[in-house]
């Protein structure tokens, strides 16, 4: 926990890999001591970054099918975008969102969600 | 600047069209609405219940004035068009409002056919169609207990006379013919729903001829030709309505019995569009919601500019409910003298089914009482399914009696608000008639997004349909002509199928490419089916692209509900031995397995791992001998077995060895949907072979082939397919079968639907009167399980596709 707060309060943002190293329409997980962030590629090679945690059981995003901007979740194929962590209507819910940017091909991500949704 | 587009015609699918539009653009165009009528949207098929004192008109609103100024719509209600300027493009109403369009709807639905008779322009007599004659059948009926006529038997006229029956009147049906409903029902079906609601009170005057209303100012009686009279004080007039076209036909558009459109919904001007009920599209109108819907999305399509989508048409079957008694109907119900009646009658129960059979094919079915069943009819009419195999069963149902789940419960109506309808997802049937109400739903796939009822195993489809019949009101239909792969797509998996295999389409992107997917890279339904029919198609050329299958394929093991995993080795036959007993006890004790369980397919199950921990564990247990056991796929997963002759006092063959044989023969092989199989050593069937997908038991002259059976939420028994004399034979039937499953099902598509939807008449052509057919089944088989027979743990305990395994970054 200690170490984890060394590294965000220093610039807000953690170095945690390359693009190449998730599948182009896939994703990776994140370990941190607040749970896991599971971070994702379109084929577009945009970087989202969400709670690893459906907002309907809690099931692993990460582990889900993307496609377009939305991750369909693994456990009952509730759809979530991946730019907002909102469920795709009618489902209601969301999933938080981290900040991620990528310079170079190196993908930073704040450990901090975004405010304003519940499931944090 | 945006494009202006005007819509005539404030009705439902008008509406729905541009609820269609915006989901799509926002804010392409300026949107103007003209209606005659001076409320909102409302739900015209709900105004039953409105007369019968059911619901109030705010009930049935679908779109209220609020929603047109929240959406930026200028509304101009009770205000009628009278004509449309086509050259300068400008609508002109019957209060001079002047209106510009670049694009216009025209959705001016339908009139009430009025019979010409002397005395219908009297007062008191009137329509069935909209609020104003509603208010006009609740004043007269509140003022006295009086007497009405509604002419006219079919739906609406029942309706009708059932909400006065309720507001006190005494109601008299006149109908022109001699039974009831005659266009959704035949004689017997009529017969049952007029003796019905006779009782309730209800009084009919059958093959009558309506000569004249009459009256000085308001209507007093009605004469039939006959000479009978009938005095009354109101008369409905409920025979019939015709597209309302006039407006369309006055501008100089092309109209026959509607406006003619073409499959984008645009009429011979090419800046015109029409959708609903005023509409002929290929020699057709429709009246029922649905296809009306179908519409609106197609022309919404164009109007966004994404011009991609094509109405084809929609078959329609009529899910009904008249005053609370089921009925349905669909295609031809009546036969002829080419075609044969299958009938079901059981008057105490007030139940009355009839297919009619052409060439053992459905071509129509009529049912009273007891509706459930309907869809199924239905699925297998436009399927053109062989029904010959289960014939002698066909009206009993598709055994909906013994499901999983719900019971033997499947009379809606009669159901408690908190009886469960979706055992999958824990949803009642309050849950679903509220969110049809509340969020105004009119489809069966509408329901399914919002509540999840019938979603997962989709058992309760029939009993959410029936109500969605309850609670929409009158009519209900479930109508694609055919049904797309998913929402990616107007194609159907069958088109797709046969398109990657003729355009030798080699990858997910180039199928989507060519069949214009409207997503850029599909969805989590159609992925894994264009993934898996690739593989099917092209053995050892496709590249599996894991990223399209669902987890557990992708990991080979099976997600959990605390995301854990599963792990199931390979037990061949389900036999196993000391050594591989060890080795599983070794990593259970080692990674502190919480639960070890024996499967129904008779295999050891570990659960509670963690995916880091799984290519470790599977190293380990490939040490002693142990492979993936496919648990987790859509492939073959188990071959259950008997000890048979090699110790059991009544095997007559060697059922364990056989089973043996089998699993070396399929392992690894990826199919529609999960494939299980067993081997019994004699009719006992301890192996219970006869509910697998593919069953042998064994006989003392030699075995019998099983197929198209399974276990689960609706408990098939598997149908015979043949007898055979040699092991070898009934590996290669087995082979050729499951080659036909993998070649032909749809995905997602287990042997039972499959077999019930082709017919088991279709199968045993292919497998047991083809020889030769059997035996290039058999090879091509074969021939793609030399790419499909590599152990998947092995190559990831070796280190292949880490990534899968480990997060990319440990932080703290």
């Amino acid at each position: 926990m200690q170490q984890a707060e060394e590294i965000t309060t220093d610039s807000g943002w953690i170095e945690i890999g390359t693009v190449d190293e998730i599948p182009p329409l896939g994703a990776r997980v994140v370990r941190t001591p607040g749970g896991d962030i599971a971070v994702f590629r379109t084929a577009d090679d945009e970087i989202f970054a969400l709670r690893d945690q459906c907002p309907h059981k809690g099931g692993p995003l990460s582990q889900g099918i993307v496609h377009g901007k939305h991750v369909a979740c693994p456990l009952h194929d509730w759809k979530i975008h991946l730019d907002s962590g909102e469920a795709v209507a009618p489902d209601e819910g969301c999933a938080a969102r981290f900040a991620v940017k990528v310079e170079g091909g190196v993908i930073q991500l704040s450990l901090t969600p975004d405010e304003g949704c519940p499931n944090q | 600047m945006k494009e202006k587009l005007i819509l005539i015609g404030n009705g439902m699918a008008g509406v729905r069209t541009l609820e269609e539009l915006l989901k799509l653009t926002p804010d392409h165009y300026d949107i103007t609405v003209f209606g005659g009528e001076p409320y909102g949207n409302y739900n015209r098929i709900l105004l039953s219940p409105v007369l019968a004192g059911e619901k109030t008109i705010d009930e049935i609103m679908l779109n209220d004035e609020q929603w047109y100024a929240d959406n930026g719509i200028t509304l101009h209600k009770g205000k009628w068009v009278e004509s449309v300027d086509r050259a300068r493009r400008i609508v002109h109403a019957s209060d001079g409002t002047e209106s510009a369009y670049d694009r216009l709807i025209i959705a001016t639905g339908s009139t009430p056919f009025m019979i010409p008779v002397p005395g219908n322009e009297l007062d008191g007599v009137i329509a069935f169609r909209d609020i104003g004659d509603v208010d006009t059948m609740l004043e007269v009926a509140a003022k006295q207990h009086g007497k009405a006529v509604v002419i006219g038997g079919g739906l609406l006229g029942l309706e009708a006379a059932n909400g006065l029956l309720k507001q006190g009147m005494d109601v008299t049906v006149v109908h022109l013919m001699d039974c009831l409903m005659e266009r959704q029902l035949d004689k017997p079906a009529a017969a049952l729903l007029k003796a019905s609601l006779e009782q309730k009170g209800l009084k009919f005057l059958m093959q009558a001829q309506t000569e004249a209303i009459l009256g000085k100012d308001r209507v007093e009686a009605v004469r039939f030709k006959d000479g009978l009279e009938v005095a009354a004080d109101l008369v409905v007039m409920a025979v019939g309505i015709r597209a309302n076209y006039a407006l369309a036909e006055k501008i100089g558009l092309h109209c026959e019995r509607g406006v003619v459109v073409n499959d984008t919904m645009q009429t011979f001007d090419p800046r015109v569009y029409a959708v609903g009920e005023c509409v002929q599209h290929r020699g057709q109108t429709y009246g029922l919601v649905a296809p009306l819907f179908e519409q609106a999305k197609v022309c919404a399509n164009h109007l966004a500019h994404i011009g991609i989508a094509r109405y084809e048409g929609s078959v329609t079957s009529t899910k009904l409910k008249v005053t609370g008694i089921d009925l349905f109907s669909a295609g031809d119900f009546v036969g002829d003298d080419t075609t044969e009646d299958l009938i079901l009658q059981d008057p105490g129960r007030g139940v009355y089914k009839k297919v009619v059979l052409k060439d053992n094919r459905i071509k129509g079915a009529v049912m009273y009482g007891d509706t459930i069943d309907g869809t199924w009819y239905f699925e297998l009419m436009r399927d053109n399914t062989d029904v010959s195999g289960f014939r002698d069963n066909l009206l009993f149902g598709q055994a909906h009696l013994g499901d999983s789940g719900h019971g033997d419960d499947n009379r809606v109506a009669a159901m408690a608000d908190t009886t469960e309808i979706c055992g999958c997802n824990g949803v009642c049937k309050g849950d679903i008639v509220n969110a049809i109400t509340r969020k105004n739903l009119f489809t069966l796939d509408d329901v399914r997004a919002h509540t999840k009822a019938s979603s997962s195993c989709g058992s309760c489809t029939g009993l959410v349909e029936a109500l969605l019949a309850h609670t929409v009101g009158g009519d209900y239909s479930e109508s694609p002509a055919k049904k797309p792969l998913c929402a990616c797509t107007v194609h159907t998996h069958d088109e797709i199928r046969a398109g990657i295999r003729d355009q030798a389409l080699k990858t997910i992107p180039a199928v989507q490419h060519f069949f214009e997917w409207k997503t850029p890279n599909g969805c989590s339904k159609c992925r894994p089916a264009l993934n898996y029919y690739l593989l099917c198609q092209w053995p050892g050329d496709y590249q599996d692209d894991s990223q399209s299958r669902f987890i557990n394929e992708r990991a080979h093991a099976n997600i959990q509900k605390d995301a854990t995993y599963s792990v199931i080795p390979r037990m061949w036959g389900g036999g196993t031995t000391p050594r591989e007993l060890r080795a599983i006890a070794d990593v259970a004790e080692k990674y502190q397995v919480q639960t070890v369980h024996v499967t129904g397919g008779q295999r050891i199950a570990l659960y509670g791992l963690t995916k880091e921990e799984l290519p470790r564990i599977w190293g380990e247990l490939n040490q002693a001998g142990l492979v993936s056991g496919h648990a987790y796929g859509k492939a073959l997963r188990t071959v259950k077995t008997c000890v048979g002759r090699e110790w059991c006092r009544f095997g007559t063959q060697d059922s364990t060895q056989l089973g043996i044989d089998l699993e070396k023969m399929t392992w690894g092989s990826w199919t529609p949907h999960k494939f299980k199989m067993a081997a019994s050593g004699c009719p006992r069937n301890c192996a219970e072979a006869t509910i697998k997908d593919f069953g042998v038991v064994c006989v003392d002259s030699g075995y019998e082939l099983h197929v198209g059976g399974n276990g689960g939420v609706k408990v098939r028994a598997t149908d015979l397919l043949c007898h055979v004399e040699t092991p070898e034979q009934v590996l290669e039937y087995c082979a050729a079968f499951m080659q036909l499953y993998r070649e032909e099902a749809h995905y997602l598509e287990r042997t039972a639907p499959w077999i019930e939807r082709v017919g088991l008449s279709y199968v045993k052509e292919n497998i047991v009167a083809d020889d030769v057919g059997r035996r290039a089944l058999a090879e091509r088989f074969d021939y793609s399980q030399q790419f499909a027979q590599d152990d998947p743990w092995q190559a990831r305990a070796a280190g292949a596709e880490a990534h899968e395994f480990t997060p990319i970054k440990q932080v703290g």
